[in-house]
């Protein structure tokens, strides 16, 4: 029978030769990831059903690294960090990433595919709707809450129900000043925040596999924006380069039937997309960055999961270079790794980091940070009736702290240009020798 | 399984996100301290715009001052309830706020799934948009074996979907006794 990539992986780990759309199968775990956010609960209903002295079903399969509220002094937060730290030392975990040690990364998606936990062919769940960023690995990846994160703790099974595939091919070649980010909120503003609802994303192409991993990262950040359960790449020689840099386990490629049978396949013109953004207070409140040039902003934040990797920021200096920025600019690295690429990678003798610094930017440590607001003392949190553009992934009211203020989702390139100006700015408008 | 379910309706849009359900700033109090949990009561549906909060007419808080449970059991939305981030925090503030269902035309994913798999509430979804039909206070009554919404304020009965996949698992209780049941875990 013809699959998909996402039905293939879902059969294999079902014990199945087979899966159809909507049904409903139990399948076997190989990577379940939870951070400090969701882990104390996930645990406490673990034990709850399990038992005081339970052990996790694999303890190299459970990766838990803390990455929202680590850079404050809120007492819950810390607390919520120790508890992680008491369970890793009872069950003997090998994959904890502590802060305030050297083994502290950042980010969760993105220290997933750092440090090796991203392979192709896998089934990965995360107490994060983000998960499924790791879709660009050519895996499954899909997010979950506490109690489907205990249940795994306590099995290593889980029950799916499989999704329909909705196939998204770009041909051609992507302008310079387009990124990945530009193609996901042109695609959540053509199907609409609950378009892909219950489905899977996949991404094709001869354009989407010039894309570098980071930038497919990004592509498959977002699905969650459109209401996907996940979001998936076939994995190539891209792909497993990445890889093979970073773990010696072994994997599976898997691709998608040429005959398999999709809820639909759209088909786009790479070198046709333009630089867009999502307005408040929806992600798929799309329209054209040019269209949006009156808007006056009092803030720039590049950073997260979506919008924090070395790639975003690489753009984000392209731009800044030699300029100095009109608003608070927030420039906030997703991990460990990413912020020591800001201090060695250079363009034309300068490092990123002197590049933003002499820019005006504020620099801040690598965690989540106000992409969601978090406690009060968060760095580059809204506390008012601010205006910011940002490479963030939601703009719901009141997702970067304020309930007052309003956010734009953009690209690193738009966030950049915007950031000079001081109002939603094309990126063309500031980078005229690259169009 | 409950079956019948009594209360005041409290009144929603569409695209009710998580963050507006329990905004993220809250996530950091203990699910499980007995005292510590009724802080998700008190801050439950917070985040939701002032002009948004209680339809039609707004401005109506979900929990009122010093409180942490509410005086409305049965949430009525629109589409895409739930969007956003996986937080289990969302379904779970709601049912320490003593919410027993939620009626919407559609719901997200996680916060869907959630709701089944940890028991907190039923997530029924209705045959035709109720969001306009029904105000908040308006007293509610719902017949799962008719699978039916009755506003008894306005003398009207609406028909509910079917639960469908998910049940067994309600039936059950959530994912751990469901399990049980099927055998997969020891009982």
């Amino acid at each position: 029978m013809a699959m998909t990539i996402t039905e293939k992986i879902l059969a294999r780990h079902a014990g199945k030769t087979s899966a159809r759309p909507g049904d409903n199968i139990w399948v076997d775990v190989d990577v379940l990831m939870t951070h400090d956010v969701c882990g104390p609960g996930a645990i406490s209903i673990f034990k709850k059903h399990f038992g005081q002295n339970a052990k996790v079903w694999d303890r190299e399969k459970l990766v838990i690294i803390p990455d929202h509220y680590i850079f404050t002094e809120d007492p819950h937060a810390l607390r919520n960090v120790d508890i992680l730290r008491d369970f890793v030392k009872e069950q003997d975990l090998p994959y904890y990433y502590d802060p305030g040690t050297d083994d502290y990364k950042g980010v969760c998606h993105v220290a997933l595919a750092q440090e090796g936990h991203n392979r192709p062919g896998e089934v990965l769940f995360g107490t994060d709707s983000h998960t499924c960023t790791s879709g660009a690995f050519g895996m499954f990846s899909t997010g979950i809450g506490n109690t489907d994160a205990a249940f795994i703790m306590g099995t290593g099974k889980l029950w799916v129900k499989v999704p329909e595939t909705m196939r998204f091919e770009f041909h051609g070649t992507f302008p310079p000043y387009i990124m990945a980010k530009d193609i996901l909120l042109q695609v959540i503003g053509d199907i609409g925040c609950d378009g892909a609802t219950y489905r899977t994303m996949e991404w094709a192409g001869d354009a989407v596999m010039q894309f570098s991993m980071e930038e497919r990262m990004t592509l498959c950040n977002m699905a969650i924006e459109a209401g996907g359960k996940n979001s998936v790449i076939e994995a190539d020689a891209v792909t497993e380069d990445y890889v093979k840099a970073r773990t010696d386990k072994s994997y599976i490629i898997e691709h998608s039937d040429a005959d398999a049978n999709y809820f639909y396949r759209r088909s786009y013109e790479a070198d046709k997309m333009e630089p867009v953004v999502a307005k408040p207070h929806s992600p798929d409140n799309r329209a054209l960055a040019r269209e949006c040039h009156d808007v006056k902003l009092d803030r720039s934040y590049i950073g997260s999961c979506t919008g924090g990797k070395l790639t975003d920021f690489i753009a984000a200096a392209e731009i800044l270079k030699g300029e100095k920025v009109k608003i608070d600019t927030y420039i906030v690295p997703a991990t460990r790794e990413v912020e020591h690429g800001i201090r060695e990678y250079t363009i034309d003798g300068k490092t990123l980091q002197t590049i933003f610094e002499e820019a005006g930017c504020h620099i801040g440590e690598p965690s989540c940070a106000a992409c969601l607001g978090g406690p009060k003392d968060t760095f580059g949190r809204t506390h008012g009736t601010e205006v910011v553009i940002s490479t963030t992934n939601r703009n719901f009211p009141g997702r970067m702290g304020s309930k007052q203020s309003a956010v734009y989702l953009a690209s690193p390139y738009t966030a950049a240009a915007s950031a000079l100006t001081g109002h939603v700015t094309d990126p063309r408008e500031v980078m005229p020798a690259r169009v | 399984m409950q079956e019948n379910f009594e209360g005041r309706a409290y009144v929603l849009g569409n695209n009710i996100d998580t963050d507006q359900i329990i905004p993220a700033a809250h996530l950091v109090y203990s699910l499980s301290d007995p005292e510590e949990r009724k802080n998700y009561g008190k801050y439950s549906l917070s985040g939701v715009p002032a002009e948004a909060a209680g339809l039609p007419k707004g401005n109506t808080p979900f929990i009122d001052d010093g409180q942490w449970q509410s005086q409305y059991s049965i949430i009525i939305g629109g589409k895409n309830f739930g969007c956003g981030s996986s937080r289990e925090h969302a379904p779970a503030c709601m049912e320490i706020a003593g919410v027993q269902a939620v009626v919407a035309e559609s719901y997200a994913r996680i916060f869907y799934r959630n709701s089944v798999d940890g028991g907190f509430f039923v997530p029924l979804e209705c045959e035709e948009p109720l969001a306009e039909q029904i105000a908040t206070g308006d007293e509610l009554a719902i017949d799962l074996k008719e699978n039916t919404l009755t506003n008894r304020t306005q003398n009207k009965t609406y028909k509910l979907k079917p639960l469908g996949d998910v049940k067994d698992i309600i039936e059950a209780g959530n994912i751990f006794e469901y399990a049980k049941k099927a055998g997969l875990i020891p009982a």
